[in-house]
């Protein structure tokens, strides 16, 4: 009998994160994330961990500032709107350079919006997600099998860069159910000197801070940041690549959008279309030189957003002129048909625009 | 199995409930001409009784749900004609209750009425590939939870062990002791063994103990 277990991608993410070391976990509830929250209320009394309903969104994300700032794995989760609250602390976790894990499952917006499944917070995920010169790692899951392997990638990445690592699903990916295996190899998390321990009378006082009083040197903290930010660039690009070998077109998408695209794109092989997808993995970092190196070589660009057309703009930047790029997108918590798809695929290899 | 005027579904969210209740409205449909689907899920936004609203239309079998099922509207509630399925003794009621206590909790509104009639079953729905209904332990903090949270017991259990698409012969085979141990441990009868369409054909010659079911289709 198969070792796997049925998993909603809600329960995988926070299977994945007890498995990963993570023993508390603070939020507030919000379709279609909640069951994260109801699986960590049943899990984590019976490990010895933490689970506190905040008051509030905000809340909810200072309290994980807190747990991070004595040096211990620390999640929230949410859906859109409850992103946005949450926005200020993401800042100050930035500019603390604190690890954490944050899950935005997201859903049509803008606004109260809704709570079918949406794409539409890449920007907010990917350019910042709040005031100041930051990012986070942003991690796209697939499938609730990546649900779970990307929640315990995204906790080690945390810790390696002192940054947050969002993991960007939608509400599809969060409700849908799929067989997972659990077995991950848990790397264990580095030794944090700055972490806010008690000083046992035996060093001097870690300070866990985001203000600055003088410029001189919140510039020079901007700075270094960046030369992290520059060496993630560097080495921690994760995408997949589906049948490009021989594309002339190639798709762009991640996530729920990935999974319909690569139907379409069967469905066009069976044409005879040579079409293919880059899907990445990271969003940020953004699989850029992969998207350059593709507009070498095909003719035409496809990205399939749940959204009004927001990475998108990162294609273009990476594609630079050299092919046209084309969207093909729902919002508002519908998610484009693989016909859909096909029709835009079959668009772009007529060199229609 | 005996057919008794309401039969009500309910376990752990995700064991198939929802995919049950409408196969099991759909073979009582069969035998008698007035059949009522009632969706009490208050809890899951997603794959909906709702979901089978043509297929039921097209068999005749009256669907009861809120009126905000599968919309953007996230409101827990319980349409008023909900109490037909009490009040209304000529017909053959199945009822989808949502997962867990909390989806329970919903039952208990009508649970007075039902204890009164006593011509009920309360079927506990296991699928013992999901992660918290893997043990024993398991599977009696969820259905004692959800008696607790609506005030029946459970009557009898169906096992609808699955993995999804990728469920296997042998995990079907592989589940079926481990079912049996829950009923005989809960000390209510054990159904049947649900198999999905596309592995019946490995099952056909089987006993009573397996039932083929159709799957709704899902993303």
């Amino acid at each position: 009998m198969s070792d796997k277990v049925l998993m909603k991608g809600n329960e995988a993410i926070a299977e994945a994160a007890i498995i990963a070391g993570c023993r508390h976990y603070f939020g507030y509830p919000i379709t279609p994330q909640t069951e994260i929250a109801a699986y960590m209320a049943k899990r984590m009394p019976k490990i010895g961990g933490t689970f506190l309903q905040a008051e509030s969104e905000i809340a909810a994300i200072n309290m994980v500032y807190g747990v991070s700032a004595t040096g211990k794995r620390v999640m929230t989760s949410s859906s859109s709107p409850g992103i946005s609250l949450k926005g200020e602390g993401l800042s100050y976790l930035a500019g603390a350079d604190l690890p954490a894990l944050v899950v935005n499952v997201q859903r049509g917006g803008p606004g109260l919006g809704g709570i079918q499944p949406s794409q539409s917070d890449y920007f907010q995920a990917t350019k910042g997600g709040a005031h100041g010169d930051f990012h986070m790692l942003v991690l796209a899951p697939a499938s609730v099998q990546e649900m779970a392997e990307l929640t315990v990638k995204g906790f080690a990445l945390a810790d390696k860069y002192r940054m947050t690592s969002m993991i960007l699903a939608d509400g599809t990916m969060g409700q849908m159910m799929e067989p997972v295996s659990l077995s991950f190899d848990i790397e264990e998390a580095p030794a944090k000197p700055w972490a806010v321990t008690g000083t046992k009378l035996e060093r001097p006082h870690n300070i866990v801070n985001s203000l600055f009083l003088k410029p001189e040197e919140l510039e020079r903290t901007n700075f270094e940041r960046y030369e992290r930010y520059k060496y993630i660039e560097e080495n921690e690009v994760m995408y997949e690549e589906y049948m490009m070998e021989d594309a002339e077109i190639c798709v762009a998408a991640f996530g729920i959008a990935a999974r319909v695209s690569k139907n379409a794109i069967n469905e066009a092989r069976a044409k005879g279309i040579k079409v293919g997808m880059i899907r990445p993995i990271t969003l940020w970092p953004f699989p850029t030189k992969q998207f350059a190196a593709a507009a070498e070589k095909v003719k035409a660009f496809v990205s399939v957003e749940l959204s009004m057309g927001q990475m998108i703009e990162d294609v273009r930047l990476a594609v630079n002129g050299k092919a046209p790029v084309t969207l093909c997108n729902r919002a508002g918590g519908m998610i484009p048909a693989p016909e859909q798809v096909l029709a835009a695929i079959e668009a772009a290899n007529k060199g229609g625009n | 199995m005996q057919e008794k005027r309401i039969t009500i579904f309910s376990g752990h969210y995700g064991s198939g409930k929802t995919n049950i209740a409408v196969n099991h409205a759909l073979a009582l449909r069969e035998k008698h001409s007035r059949v009522v689907i009632a969706d009490i899920d208050i809890v899951n936004p997603y794959f909906r009784t709702k979901d089978s609203e043509a297929l039921l239309a097209e068999r005749d079998i009256r669907l009861i749900c809120s009126a905000y099922a599968n919309s953007n509207v996230d409101i827990p509630a319980l349409p008023p004609e909900i109490y037909a399925v009490t009040d209304d003794k000529s017909l053959y009621a199945v009822l989808d209750v949502g997962g867990d206590e909390r989806g329970a909790l919903a039952l208990g509104r009508l649970v007075p009425a039902i204890r009164e009639e006593n011509d009920y079953e309360m079927v506990f729905v296991l699928n013992r590939f999901r992660p918290l209904t893997r043990d024993l332990d398991g599977v009696f903090t969820v259905m004692r939870e959800i008696e607790a949270a609506c005030g029946l017991r459970f009557t009898a259990l169906i096992n609808n062990s699955n993995l999804g698409a990728e469920t296997t012969e042998e995990d079907v085979r592989g589940s079926v002791a481990f079912a049996k141990e829950v009923a005989a441990a809960a000390n209510i009868p054990f159904w049947y063994t649900t198999v999905h369409e596309s592995l019946w054909h490995l099952f056909s010659q089987e006993s009573e103990d397996y039932r083929p079911i159709l799957l709704q289709k899902r993303m």
